[in-house]
């Protein structure tokens, strides 16, 4: 039976805990409006991108001379993977969710026979999958510092897979993100960029090309990897926020519940002590 | 007689307006797209973007990325865009930079066009008056 003094400390210790955990879901909340915000500003130029390359590689994605970015290299041997995770914890299971579904991937492709690489985005998932997979790490990319990830930060990204992919580092390039569904959902999503998926319906007019098909094709397809990796980032921005409000929610009403319980427990022992000494002062007046 | 112009930037967009006629800088050469112009799709070269409107042009230097023109409106996806006005200096000297980062990492086919973009860039700052 703890003493009342410990179960007046722990109320107190709880009690603290309460006021971060609020003040900690409060901030995501703010942050998660800049997030989606972010996000919903950025949607106009990657939906017409999207648009115009399906267009495009729809018309030229089946001649020889296709770019490598849309063709591929012709063979699906090496593997990069690029984990997308948080630079924070304290959000639900935001990363582990991320680093799970990155993991079978990479488990699934090694039996297959393939080589895997990963590339890391945020440390929670490079701690997360270093566990196992330190072997097949080839890079990590910091954005502790960053207060809020712009296109540049997708660029350099980009970049970086990019170079590797030109220098035949490997022949497929997965992202791993969560996508944004709601506060109380995100979706982790593995999305191939790297040969450039395009997915919606093309645009159907017929359009002059100037310069040619496969020049603007060749300008636009590292743009594209880039604007991918963009709305990723996006998305997980916004999931993170999200996740963290509702991990940090729940996490307040446990430490209520808590307080309750312990609170409960103080009182009664209290009132115990109480009693015992009052029949303790009874009995010894009943024996004189 | 007048075209929808829009104008966006992977993060956010900077203008949609009703205008008479948008001047774009693209790749092989300036255009002006009016109301009933042919479909077309052309990548952009750094240099300034108007869209000639009833209450005035508006301006924009742009970096990179394409537009899309079709009978009854524009579209211009570019890369970087800052409205003229708060175009200086500072900016320019980092696109030039960049520019001249790409054309010295650039492999010996893309020389030229790297080379070109740099030019632009030049030619771009000296428009500018920055």
């Amino acid at each position: 039976m703890p003493s009342l003094k410990d179960l007046k400390n722990k109320i107190a210790s709880v009690k603290n805990t309460r006021k971060i955990t609020k003040a900690m879901q409060m901030v995501s909340a703010a942050k998660l409006r800049r997030a989606q915000e972010a996000a919903e500003a950025a949607r106009p130029y990657a939906e017409r991108m999207n648009a115009v390359m399906a267009g495009l590689s729809a018309s030229v994605g089946t001649s020889d001379s296709a770019p490598r970015l849309l063709a591929g290299t012709g063979k699906d041997q090496v593997h990069l993977l690029v984990v997308m995770t948080a630079e924070r914890g304290l959000c639900g299971g935001f990363n582990s969710t991320i680093a799970r579904l990155a993991r079978a991937k990479a488990n699934e492709l090694m039996a297959a026979g393939k080589t895997v690489k990963i590339l890391t985005v945020g440390k929670k998932g490079r701690e997360q999958l270093r566990r196992d997979l330190e072997s097949k790490m080839i890079g990590h990319i910091d954005l502790t510092e960053m207060k809020r990830v712009g296109y540049v930060n997708a660029q350099s990204i980009a970049r970086d897979v990019l170079s590797r992919f030109d220098a035949g580092e490997f022949d497929v390039a997965t992202i791993f993100y969560n996508r944004f569904q709601s506060v109380i959902s995100q979706i982790p999503t593995a999305q191939q960029i790297i040969p450039a998926k395009f997915e919606g319906a093309s645009t159907s007019a017929l359009y002059d090309y100037e310069p040619s098909e496969e020049a603007i094709l060749a300008d636009l397809l590292p743009r594209g990897v880039a604007t991918q990796i963009f709305t990723a980032l996006l998305e997980n921005g916004a999931s993170e926020q999200g996740a963290r409000m509702s991990a940090m929610d729940n996490a307040t009403r446990n430490a209520g519940d808590m307080i309750k319980k312990y609170t409960t427990i103080y009182n009664r022992s209290r009132q115990a002590a109480i009693t015992k000494e009052l029949i303790e002062i009874i009995s010894g007046a009943e024996a004189l | 007689m007048a075209v929808q112009f829009d104008l966006v930037s992977p993060e956010r967009r900077l203008a949609s307006v009703q205008a008479t006629e948008v001047q774009i800088p693209g790749a092989d050469g300036d255009l002006t797209a009016m109301e009933g112009h042919a479909p077309t799709i052309t990548t952009l070269r750094p240099g300034i973007v108007r869209a000639v409107a009833s209450d005035g042009t508006k301006a924009f230097v742009v970096v990179g990325g394409f537009a899309e023109i079709t009978s009854t409106g524009v579209s211009v996806l570019a890369e970087r865009a800052v409205p003229i006005e708060e175009s200086n200096g500072s900016l320019m000297d980092a696109i030039l930079e960049e520019a001249r980062a790409l054309a010295s990492a650039a492999l010996p086919e893309d020389k030229d066009m790297a080379e070109k973009m740099v030019a632009d860039v030049l030619a771009l700052r000296a428009q500018t008056g920055h």
